[in-house]
């Protein structure tokens, strides 16, 4: 369990947010660069003093202005993976990866480094000096160091930003895999929703040096401010889901999802893996009845939620088990005498669901 | 020729005596003061940093004289270090490594300080949260990674105390197997009527001494500055 409130006044902006967080499990910080997130790290790390708060990690106290507590980093036990790695250039990996653990007190550590070059396949770098490493080996290397230090958390500053594309699918999974492998709290920062639904379980939202939300990523994704911050002018839902099969002939895989069916565009994936789809409130299209004789392939039965106003549209929730978002004109809400508790089918075109292997451990 | 005279080894061991107990003795300072300097803010930041560099500036004779009125035997520090230590610089070896010491200074805490300037503090950062306390990232991250300048440090203040005359002539005098380094001797040969091929020679050993510095200075920089890169030797 992890408990900030913190205040911090920079030249340009001030932090001021709280939020707690139920460990174990990587929890994804979201927001725009400048929003405070990497400042929020610091303070976290202990790199930064913090104006005023407190934060309290499973019962331990880090730092208490009004109790006079400040942890110095060194004693805080918070791992930090940085984006450009900050390998020790003048030892070699192994050297690297053994810094910290020598510093841990026997009864402290809970991993050794047979396990951890075993997790990250740094068996071909270990006698390697950390100049010949790729950006990838690097990362995989400030990983398994900060782990080996056996933190009670630890913190992830954009550890892929530096990363192509398939590199930050195979450090993505690396991420997941010791997160449930070692049942270690893991704060994730990033500007990428795509990672996030990747790995994260859940997520706060931070804009301006404020947490604006805390919970689930798929609650914190189809909020409004999510869509504002992430740049998109549209509402999403996101659905967790898994393949129920695939269909050659359509090019179409189904996915189960809360005891609805959804066919999406076919995934490269294996029957029964863990998938996370996003749908655009605006794809979604909403009939009284099941509708016949139409090309949108997926029909679910759901019950209006709520209506909110939505800039000119409006944004419909409807419980179809979760809720999912669709915006309308308020003239067609009128036109269906949308209101809340009204009977409806959500109609969503499969080509417009956008689906990706998730890497969380599902559940 | 290639036979030294017991007059030449005498004034070349004492010149490596010297300049060597001046720079080891002067490093654990000059580390420290270039750590402070480029490290930390407190006030008085200034006027260390000039009192640093004054003996750069100063005439070497106002230096040695100013070391003759503070440490000489009736100095300052000197009387108290005399009849409370049992320790004297005056007229003696160890005052001559004192005053290359001092004089040497600045040019060490030059080329260290740059050098820490020049360490990632994000490193030192990334060893703190991997559990290394502020000693621990000094020793095992700072130091290393400033090994490149504070060798340079090193070689400068070594070269320069081989070359000092001034503040040691004026502080520790002339002494033959005491204080007559290569500087001072030379200077004491062409004192005297008819001693220009003693002086010739001398001067000679001055320069090979100074060149053969320069080299191994060269070689060592280039070893430690790829070491400290984390790349592999070539």
């Amino acid at each position: 369990m992890l408990d900030i409130s913190l205040q911090k006044r920079h030249d340009d902006f001030i932090l001021d947010l709280s939020f707690q967080t139920a460990a174990p499990e990587i929890t994804a910080l979201f927001g725009r660069s400048g929003s405070g997130k990497s400042s929020l790290v610091r303070l976290l790390a202990g790199l930064d003093r913090p104006d005023d708060g407190h934060i309290r990690l499973d019962g331990a106290t880090l730092f208490d202005r009004a109790a006079g507590i400040d942890m110095p980093t060194h004693n805080r036990r918070v791992g930090l993976v940085f984006q450009d790695s900050r390998l020790l250039p003048h030892y070699g990996v192994r050297g690297n990866l053994l810094y910290g653990f020598k510093r841990t007190p026997d009864a402290e550590r809970f991993v050794a480094l047979d396990e951890v070059v075993e997790l990250l396949g740094l068996e071909k770098l270990l006698d390697r000096r950390v100049g010949a490493l790729s950006g990838g080996e690097k990362q995989r290397v400030a990983i398994g160091r900060a782990l080996l230090a056996s933190p009670r958390l630890l913190l992830m500053d954009e550890p892929l930003a530096a990363l192509d594309g398939a590199r930050k699918a195979e450090l993505l999974d690396y991420v997941a895999r010791l997160a449930a492998h070692f049942r270690l709290p893991i704060l994730y920062v990033s500007h990428s929703p795509e990672e996030i639904l990747r790995v994260a379980g859940r997520m706060v939202l931070i804009e301006g040096g404020k947490a604006l939300a805390e919970g689930p990523v798929e609650a914190v994704m189809s909020r409004a401010d999510f869509a504002a911050a992430a740049g998109s002018r549209t509402l999403v839902t996101i659905v967790t889901a898994t393949i129920e099969g695939h269909d050659s002939d359509r090019q179409t895989s189904r996915l189960a999802w809360n005891g609805h069916h959804i066919d999406v565009p076919r995934l490269d994936l294996a029957t029964g893996s863990a998938v996370r789809a996003r749908i655009p409130a605006d794809h979604v299209i909403l009939a009284l009845k099941p509708v016949e004789g139409l090309s949108v392939r997926n029909q679910v039965p759901g019950r209006v939620l709520s209506l909110s106003p939505a800039g000119a549209l409006v944004d419909v929730a409807i419980d179809v088990g979760t809720p999912l978002h669709a915006e309308l004109t308020p003239d067609a809400c009128r036109e269906l005498g949308l209101e809340p508790g009204k009977d409806v089918m959500a109609l969503i075109k499969s080509a417009a669901i956008d689906a990706a292997a998730v890497s969380l451990r599902p559940g | 020729m290639l036979t030294l005279t017991p007059l030449e080894t005498e004034a070349l061991r004492l010149s490596l005596l010297v300049s060597v107990t001046a720079v080891v003795g002067s490093l654990p300072f000059g580390i420290g003061v270039a750590w402070l300097l480029a490290r930390v803010n407190f006030p008085g930041k200034s006027l260390l940093d000039g009192i640093v560099h004054l003996p750069l500036v100063l005439p070497p004779v106002a230096v040695g004289y100013l070391l003759l009125v503070t440490m000489g035997r009736h100095g300052l520090i000197g009387a108290w270090l005399h009849d409370v230590l049992g320790v004297t610089f005056a007229f003696n070896w160890k005052g001559a490594a004192l005053a290359s010491a001092v004089i040497s200074f600045p040019l060490l805490v030059r080329a260290v300080r740059l050098s820490i300037e020049q360490v990632d503090r994000g490193v030192e950062a990334a060893a703190a949260t991997l559990g290394a306390g502020p000693w621990a990232v000094f020793f095992t991250v700072t130091l290393p990674l400033a090994l490149p300048g504070i060798a340079a440090g090193i070689i400068l203040a070594f070269a320069r105390s081989l070359s000092e005359f001034g503040a040691t002539i004026t502080f520790v005098a002339s002494i033959p197997g005491e204080t007559r380094t290569l500087p001072v001797a030379l200077f004491a040969v062409t004192q005297n009527a008819g001693g220009d091929s003693e002086a010739l020679r001398l001067c000679i050993l001055s320069v090979a001494l100074a060149l053969l510095t320069l080299l191994v200075a060269e070689r060592l920089a280039k070893r430690l500055e790829r070491r400290m890169r984390g790349q592999p030797h070539a």
